[in-house]
């Protein structure tokens, strides 16, 4: 066991999986030699070298697209798109391509690939380094969307992803990147794509979140005399409906946080999938803490923007007065 | 039939005044006078405190990330001077000193990166665009933008700055391909500094010169030393001419040097060398346009000395002015996302102030 952060935890997982698997390469802008922006990937281009760990040319779109053809090719690419802000010329490729490749050909083609993106605000970064894109890949049929939370998680979940046959987006919230360590094993062990995680448990109230949202929703839940049970989703897509049910059916009331913006997210997915699933059970009706629907904000307003613990405690006494 | 050779190409390097102060009279003959000159140097020295000044800020908390412009002060300036102040400037972030010459004042760009949005909006010439901070993405409105000037039969032209880390973005190949055949009248300046971040020059063009990536797409390119002031305005002047009279564009690499880290979050000392950094800073466009000045006895110490009090203190009026300016009402966030908020965004906005959406979407719920 290490006590690992985020950044570490998952510096770990690719280490691991790369001595396990030749197949598994990286490659990004500034991956190589700096050791990723975030340094994330720190060591690994000395460890295993510029066939293994590649700095590509400043192209987002020719980075996904060409691991779209290595993975095609029967290998398992992990790129990585240095901010989320940045996937934009990649969308094409992300949807067009890889989304579609086992569809398209019933299978004769697959793009197990994992691109990996830091996500979210909360940093003091510039313009376009901030934002929370994940419910517009979750609604790409073909893509799934992974998003941990906490170190322990991301090592388990990154190495579902690399080994998962289909294409994974795997968002590192930055917020938590280095936010706070945690025991992760040595040891190889994975999390399954798809699972989400009860942080605590409760009889009053479900919390429903995902990446550095949950850090919020464990704050407001402290300072709250509620019983409230805590479920981090984990994976955005596919979404653990079953475990969403189970916890609305036992506590009769939800609140949703994310910090993507309110309309179309997918607070809005759980609300609904609660109201086909638990509707008899309800004491109050679904509310959401989101991100507003606006450009995200540059860093000074930021935290006006994102959900935080007050936010949040306000929506869980609402539920409750309803 | 014999196989022949049907294409030949050339690309021409202008340099004029070299890193020793020398200066070809014949190339340079009435390209800048006199007094311009020590205006352009002044302008360039107030660009290069500013980022001493910024970098200090970001150090010390008081502003966030912040790319710094060291080394790079002659290209976008060389442009400026060119233009016309009714040209289109269409720059990414490494351009301030082109875009304080053109009349964008310091507290803009200081805002900008101090994360208020205000920054872009303040007085400022119309035909500067705002900061582009994706990669690439800008030169495809350059030629938008010079493009409603052809259409409407003005003579209006753009000048568009990029990286070379942006050549390899597919937006840049577009740009250059709708520039060229539609024959639109924009400059594209490539800004070679040799690093995209960490990743050196040779990952984003494996040819000689990133100059001849323009006669792939049939328009004319040249390369010139980016750290000479009066090579940069040879060759802009001479593409800036060729838009506005032939509405061809022209694709100028501007060899120059990021001297400092990509930005204040980068260290560059993790991937390359400082000897490659010691080389360069004795290419400095600061140093040698001093250099001649004092050759052409338009320059001395006293008179730097001078000019460095009057720069310390417009740059640091400008920092605490920046300061002064207080964080906008949270509903700014709000008010700029479309000409008319939509009822539920104002609805957001009105909220936010009580901190909570959902005790308003309740009482709403009650009420019906």
């Amino acid at each position: 066991m290490a006590n690992l952060n985020l950044v570490q935890a998952i510096n770990l997982a690719l280490i691991q999986e790369m001595e396990k698997d030749d197949r598994v390469l990286l490659l990004g802008e500034d991956v190589g030699v700096n050791g990723g922006v975030f340094r994330v990937t720190e060591g690994l281009h000395a460890r295993f070298g510029a066939r293994r760990v590649v700095d590509t040319p400043l192209a987002e779109s020719g980075i996904i697209g060409t691991s779209i053809g290595l993975a095609m090719a029967g290998l398992r690419p992990v790129p990585e798109i240095q901010f989320d802000g940045f996937l934009g010329p990649a969308y094409d490729q992300i949807c067009s391509h890889a989304a579609r490749m086992r569809t398209r050909t019933r299978g004769a083609f697959t793009v197990p690939l994992t691109i990996r993106v830091p996500v979210g605000g909360g940093i003091h970064a510039p313009e376009l380094h901030s934002d929370s894109p994940e419910a517009i890949y979750a609604h790409q049929p073909g893509i799934k969307v992974v998003m941990p939370s906490s170190p322990y998680d991301a090592k388990g979940l990154l190495i579902s992803s690399i080994r998962d046959p289909d294409p994974v987006i795997f968002f590192e919230p930055k917020r938590v990147y280095r936010a706070f360590r945690e025991e992760v094993p040595e040891d190889e062990y994975t999390i399954p794509i798809g699972k989400a995680r009860v942080v605590c448990e409760g009889t009053e109230l479900t919390i429903v979140s995902w990446g550095a949202s949950v850090l919020q929703c464990m704050e407001s839940i402290e300072k709250s005399s509620r019983s409230i049970e805590l479920i981090d989703l984990r994976t955005i897509f596919p979404m653990d409906l079953e475990a969403i049910e189970t916890s609305v059916r036992k506590t009769g009331r939800c609140v949703v946080v994310h910090e993507a913006p309110r309309t179309g997210g997918m607070g809005a997915e759980v609300a609904a999938q609660i109201m086909e699933r638990c509707f008899l059970y309800l004491e109050a009706p679904v509310q959401r803490v989101a991100g507003f629907d606006t450009i995200m904000p540059y860093y000074k307003l930021e935290l006006s923007y994102m959900p935080d613990a007050n936010r949040i405690s306000g929506a869980i006494e609402d539920v409750f007065s309803f | 039939m014999p196989i022949k050779s049907i294409l030949k190409l050339e690309i021409e390097r202008v340099s004029i005044l070299d890193e020793h102060g020398n200066y070809d009279e014949k190339l340079g003959a009435g390209l800048i006078p006199d007094a311009d000159i020590v205006k352009l140097y002044e302008a360039m020295s107030s660009c290069r405190y500013l980022d001493e000044v910024a970098f200090k800020l970001q150090r010390s908390g008081r502003m966030g990330t912040y790319p710094q412009n060291m080394g790079q002060e002659a290209t976008s300036l060389a442009a400026a001077y060119v233009l016309n102040q009714d040209d289109w400037l269409v720059t990414c972030y490494r351009e301030n000193c082109g875009l304080f010459w053109r009349g964008v004042p310091m507290e803009a760009i200081l805002l900008h990166w101090m994360g208020d949005e205000r920054g872009n909006a303040m007085p400022r010439p119309h035909f500067a665009t705002p900061i582009a901070v994706p990669i690439g993405t800008q030169m495809l409105h350059a030629t938008g933008l010079a493009w409603a000037s052809k259409y409407r039969g003005e003579k209006q032209i753009a000048c568009t700055f990029f990286g070379d880390g942006a050549t390899s973005e597919g937006d840049f190949h577009e740009a250059a391909n709708f520039a060229a055949n539609l024959d639109i009248p924009v400059v594209f300046c490539c800004q070679n500094n040799f690093w995209a971040i960490s990743v050196p020059g040779k990952i984003q063009c494996s040819a000689p010169t990133v100059a001849q990536r323009g006669i792939a797409y049939g328009m004319p390119c040249i390369q010139v030393d980016g750290n000479d002031i009066f090579a940069c305005v040879y060759a802009v002047k001479e593409a800036a001419e060729r838009a506005r009279k032939e509405s061809r564009p022209t694709f100028i690499e501007m060899v120059t040097y990021r001297l400092g880290d990509h930005t204040t979050a980068d260290d560059a000392r993790r991937y390359r060398d400082q000897a490659e950094v010691d080389v360069w800073k004795l290419r400095d466009p600061l140093l040698r346009t001093r250099k001649f000045m004092e050759s052409k006895k338009l320059w001395n110490s006293s008179k730097e000395d001078a000019m460095r009090q009057r720069i310390e203190i417009a740059v640091n009026a400008a920092v605490a002015r920046s300061e002064q300016i207080v964080a906008p009402e949270v509903s700014d966030v709000f008010n700029y996302t479309f000409a008319e908020l939509p009822d539920d965004l104002a609805h957001q906005r009105d909220s936010m102030q009580t901190h909570s959406l959902a005790s308003e979407a309740t009482v709403r719920t009650e009420g019906h």
